[in-house]
């Protein structure tokens, strides 16, 4: 009996064939149809159901966890101890507390570090959600983060050098090719009305775009059942171009999500959003 | 260790169903006939034969208002309404969605009760561009509309 | 986590709407995890949609049915401040239930 596995592994197969430079022939100009999927969006409504990963989140934070039994609720997201309100908006930021530019994702870890004594590595093995699972805690208390900051503006902090250091590596890292096909972020996300196969590429060096796209991560992924964050999307691209892994709570994974981040600044926070 | 039939579904879960549901719909009138999962149909593995096993080949009926998307983002998540237009197509109890593509093409069966509109709206997986139907029975003839859905890859293929 | 049920039930005209969103992996049994072991079966085989004590629908699932699954149904009559409910079990024993009130 066929499996659905077998087709994808036989398609995973056909793809990995292909002389790879092609790809960048998949990257052409939008449909002058832009509303491809309005039907289907229209059908689909409005019930997302990253609205139940949002209650999952918010029962992690409230939950004691850790040698220190401790729940996260003093976790200072840069607004002060305790408030999620506003916060993820003006992620990613320097803390004083550990002197560097954390984003979202490494600064939970490092409430879960401090406050409730975890071990930061078991939880760096696995942040994301592999196929088969329903949502990892770390997907589930970005999503309710992301939704206390739905409706605020994008406002990622720049006052301290540290942060304008994380702008400029991140603008370098977009901007700089390798891997085997020569990609960087910009041969896809640089020019505007481009598209791979059915999927519009916003241009993250505009800001009408970028503040659209940026704004609406973390998002529930149809073809997955899973709420992603940026940070996961960040690593899939990676992958994707063929890139060395991207090691989660990295440099260089702060480093672009501020590049966007700033970018996108004065736009609104629209997560959790709904995507393919 | 839970005995499990041949869909997958356990004997408790039947049992548990059957509480459930004789608890809520303890009631004089209908008899739930429509209690019984049709097993054979949700088994089939061709379109086909699971018209065959949900009653006979239906015909088409223009009462019969299927809405799909001509293209789905994905094919995880596809939605679908099934709405019947009750001038002409009368007494309608039972809905059935089936994915032609898809390895068990019967996705669902909605029992509809007296004085529920027939209106529907799911999501249902679709592994492949093909066609979907939706089959209505009324007075225990079925009826039928089909649409075909292209489903498309993502981005970089995943 | 499991069994969570979101629902609105709405007046439009004579007919009360209901949409109601479930928690639920609707797993095929079809799909291998990351170490290429097969992920059982678990998806709603069978679910009811009550107002007060009347069934006004109830559906038999298979797996094709999305993972969070969506319904939308429609029925004559019901009241502001009537309750609805929807009742759920899967192939697994599991059951999931969730109320609201029609506004």
């Amino acid at each position: 009996m066929r499996r659905q596995s077998d087709d994808a592994m036989t398609l995973y197969r056909f793809v990995m064939m292909i002389p790879r430079w092609w790809l960048l022939l998949m990257v052409v100009p939008a449909l002058a149809d832009e509303g491809i999927f309005d039907q289907y969006r229209d059908l689909m409504g409005d019930d997302n159901p990253a609205i139940f990963v949002i209650e999952e989140g918010e029962e992690f934070w409230v939950q004691s966890q850790g040698p220190s039994a401790a729940t996260l609720e003093a976790c200072d997201l840069g607004l002060g101890t305790g408030v999620t309100r506003g916060a993820y908006a003006q992620f990613p930021r320097y803390f004083a507390d550990t002197d560097r530019v954390m984003d979202i994702e490494t600064r939970l870890l490092y409430c879960m570090e401090t406050l409730q004594g975890r071990d930061r590595e078991v939880i760096a093995a696995k942040p994301y959600s592999l196929r088969g699972d329903f949502g990892t805690e770390l997907e589930a208390l970005v999503t309710w983060l992301a939704a206390e900051s739905e409706g605020m503006i994008i406002a990622p902090e720049q006052a301290h050098p540290k942060e304008r250091a994380m702008y400029a590596m991140g603008e370098e890292i977009f901007f700089y090719r390798a891997g085997p096909h020569d990609f960087s972020c910009a041969t896809c996300h640089e020019q505007s009305n481009k598209r791979i196969r059915l999927q519009q590429l916003p241009n993250l060096t505009e800001h009408t775009e970028v503040a659209e796209a940026y704004g609406s991560w973390p998002a529930y992924r149809m073809s997955q059942g899973l709420v992603r964050t940026m940070g996961w999307r960040l690593q899939d691209c990676f992958r994707q171009q063929r890139w060395p892994g991207l090691i989660f709570g990295s440099e260089v994974s702060i480093a672009l999500q501020t590049y966007m981040a700033v970018n996108a600044a004065g736009g609104v926070m629209t997560a959790p959003g709904l995507k393919r | 260790m839970t005995r499990v039939d041949s869909n997958g579904i356990s004997r408790r879960a039947w049992l548990r169903w059957s509480v459930i549901l004789s608890a809520a719909a303890a009631l004089p009138g209908r008899v739930w006939s429509a209690v019984i999962r049709p097993e054979a149909a949700f088994d089939a593995t061709a379109l086909d034969q699971a018209l065959m096993a949900l009653g006979e080949t239906p015909t088409r009926h223009e009462g019969v208002i299927f809405t799909t998307p001509d293209i789905a983002e994905n094919g995880a998540v596809v939605p679908i309404r099934v709405e019947v237009d009750q001038t002409v197509l009368p007494n309608v109890s039972k809905v059935s969605v089936l994915v032609e593509m898809n390895p068990n093409p019967l996705a669902a069966v909605f029992d509809i009760a007296p004085g529920t509109e027939v209106y529907i709206e799911t999501r249902v997986k679709v592994a492949q561009t093909g066609n979907l139907y939706a089959v209505v029975e009324s007075d225990g003839q079925l009826f039928m509309a089909s649409r075909e859905t292209k489903v498309t890859l993502g981005g970089c293929g995943g | 986590m499991a069994g969570r049920i979101k629902i609105r039930a709405q007046k439009k005209g004579e007919l009360t709407e209901v949409k109601a969103l479930m928690r639920h992996p609707m797993e095929t049994g079809m799909r291998k995890d990351q170490a290429g072991e097969s992920i059982p079966a678990h998806f709603i085989t069978e679910v009811a949609v009550l107002h007060g004590d009347h069934t006004v629908m109830q559906a038999h699932w298979g797996a094709a049915v999305s993972a969070n699954p969506f319904l939308g149904v429609r029925f004559q009559g019901g009241q502001a401040g009537d309750a609805v409910r929807v009742v759920w079990t899967d192939n697994q024993g599991g059951t999931g239930e969730g109320e609201t009130t029609i506004r």
